[in-house]
């Protein structure tokens, strides 16, 4: 035993310094995140300047726990795209088809575009405009989401619409990603074209296979103690995201796919157990992502990231304003729901994290200072959309 | 009455209705079966402000009160609390054998072992319904066995 231990000490020397700097980085990311709760903010951004203080060119460099810090993000990359698949069922997205689809095409036409332009202006590359563009397009389910919850818009008659564009958007997600993780990559149209196939193949196997064997699926792995569920259904999402990695296309992929494969009360349990590792762990791949940017490279894209970041604001409460105007909603409710929708968070972080990891460094500062400057800006705007929207309560035209 | 259902992806489902003096009323239910009764405000009819939250045993009480029926659902928990008893709907397509005859001319509980608890009509629920029950195309029949038993009620009541 003794002779394990001392061989366990000389295979990984400062053990120690790993454990304190990742039991202080976490410990500052509790403090942080309970500072933005109390002014009704998300915690992302803030994870994200932690990450920018920490890291290459930071205050303080994290030499010892770097390479745990990168496991753990990968992890926490998985385990939000896990929860996100958890979040909603085939039928749920077959509703929102039926009703939402041109919502959906106005959002990734208004939203898209901007940022495929901009990285075409900044970068001159077509793979950082495809990048960007997926950075704009996508509000964060994360922040929208509570948002709506916490400012009690739940029975509000805009907020299905505002729900479908997330759900639209996050499916599209499962297309999107594996297209940009071929191509930063370096792969072909002959590639980009097998993986897309497979990834859009890949969800309608998992959406149609979920309404017909989801439930007995669901029963045979969950019908146990809450440890057993835990490690069954985080062990299966690890082995599923490692096999998409191999296929080329992304680990959150797969995730997302266990995700969407349980359903009903499976699905409930689930969230309900990984939520507690998802928190730590996502919060890991925030700051991760912020550590792989030098502070120093931000203010020179700065105005160029809020340029942007007002563009697309824009854009996004005109996409919210013809979507909830479609179910009806007057013009308070539709400035309501663009501005809630205006909030981009974890998936621009995604993206731009699969980015800069596959050598695309120069997308990450803009990313970061945009998703910076829109995580904070929406959620606050949100709460003052009724004064917002007056100039348009007389002659309700669209801006 | 009118409910329009919407779903809300991730939360749970909306109904909104209009009561006879003209204020409408929304209830939303969450996953945590959870309820939310809202009304709109003549300001803002977009708004809904809330009226009073249930939790899932105090939804049971007033429905109860008001006389619905909540059978589907108190079925769902009591399948749930046996292990192996399944409950399932089983419609009645247009073109089944059984369209236009009783329910005892099936011999579901004989010849499956699944039990036929309640039948849907319409907005209509007919608790316990007898053998004589009539069956018409878009009857829902509420079962309840064990999921094989039920698959066989299914393929009874599908077959031309």
């Amino acid at each position: 035993m003794s002779a394990d231990g001392a061989l366990a000490a000389a295979v990984t020397p400062g053990i120690a310094d790993i454990l304190l700097e990742v039991g202080a980085v976490l410990f500052v990311l509790g403090i942080l995140g309970g500072v933005a709760r109390r002014f009704g903010l998300s915690p992302v951004p803030l994870y994200l300047v932690a990450g920018l203080f920490l890291g290459e060119g930071g205050a303080v460099t994290l030499d010892a726990s770097a390479g745990f810090l990168a496991v753990g993000a990968e992890l926490g990359l998985i385990l939000l795209l896990l929860t996100l698949g958890l979040e909603f069922s085939a039928d749920e997205f077959s509703s929102v088809l039926r009703r939402h689809v041109p919502s959906g095409f106005v959002d990734l036409l208004l939203n898209a575009t901007p940022g495929a332009v901009a990285g075409w202006i900044l970068f001159d590359s077509w793979t950082a405009a495809l990048v960007m563009a997926g950075v704009t397009w996508v509000s964060s389910s994360g922040i929208v989401a509570r948002v709506v919850s916490d400012l009690g818009r739940l029975a509000n008659r805009e907020t299905p619409s505002v729900l479908a564009i997330l759900v639209l958007e996050d499916i599209a997600m499962a297309v999107y990603l594996p297209l940009v993780a071929v191509l930063v990559a370096g792969g072909g149209l002959v590639e980009v074209v097998i993986a897309v196939s497979a990834s859009v193949t890949a969800v309608l196997i998992v959406l149609l296979g979920s309404r017909h064997f989801g439930d007995r699926l669901s029963h045979r792995l969950t019908n146990a103690e809450d440890e057993q569920v835990l490690l069954r259904v985080f062990g299966i999402t690890l082995v599923v995201a490692g096999l998409t990695t191999l296929l080329d296309a992304s680990a959150a992929v797969g995730a997302f796919l266990v995700g969407l494969a349980l359903t009903g009360k499976a699905a409930d349990r689930s969230r309900e157990l990984l939520s507690p590792l998802r928190d730590i762990f996502a919060a890991v791949f925030f700051v991760f992502f912020g550590l792989s940017i030098d502070p120093s490279t931000l203010p020179p894209v700065l105005v160029g990231a809020t340029v942007l970041a007002v563009i697309t604001l824009v854009t996004k409460v005109l996409t919210g304003w013809y979507a909830s105007a479609r179910d009806g909603a007057g013009p308070r409710g539709r400035m309501r729901a663009g501005l809630v929708l205006a909030a981009r968070g974890e998936f621009a972080v995604v993206i731009g994290g699969l980015a800069v990891a596959s050598g695309l460094e120069e997308v990450g500062p803009v990313t970061a200072a945009y998703v910076l400057i829109l995580a904070v800006a929406s959620p606050v705007l949100a709460r003052f959309a009724d004064e917002i929207a007056r100039p348009f309560m007389p002659k309700p035209v669209a801006a | 009455m009118d409910v329009i259902e919407t779903l809300l992806p991730g939360v749970g489902r909306r109904y909104e209705f209009t009561l006879h003096d003209g204020h409408q009323l929304c209830v939303v239910s969450t996953r945590d079966d959870h309820y939310t009764v809202s009304s709109f405000e003549a300001d803002d009819p977009d708004v809904g402000r809330t009226l009073f939250r249930l939790d899932e045993d105090e939804a049971v009480t007033l429905a109860e009160i008001l006389g619905a029926p909540r059978i589907a659902v108190k079925l769902a928990d009591l399948s749930r609390e046996v292990p192996g008893l399944a409950s399932e709907q089983v419609e009645i397509l247009a073109g089944s054998r059984f369209d236009g005859r009783s329910l005892g001319d099936s011999q579901a509980r004989t010849r499956t072992g699944s039990s036929v608890v309640a039948l849907v009509r319409d907005d209509r629920v007919i608790a316990s319904p007898l053998p004589t029950q009539d069956l018409i195309a878009g009857d829902v029949l509420v079962v309840i066995g064990t999921s094989d038993g039920i698959a066989k009620v299914r393929t009874l009541f599908e077959a031309p």
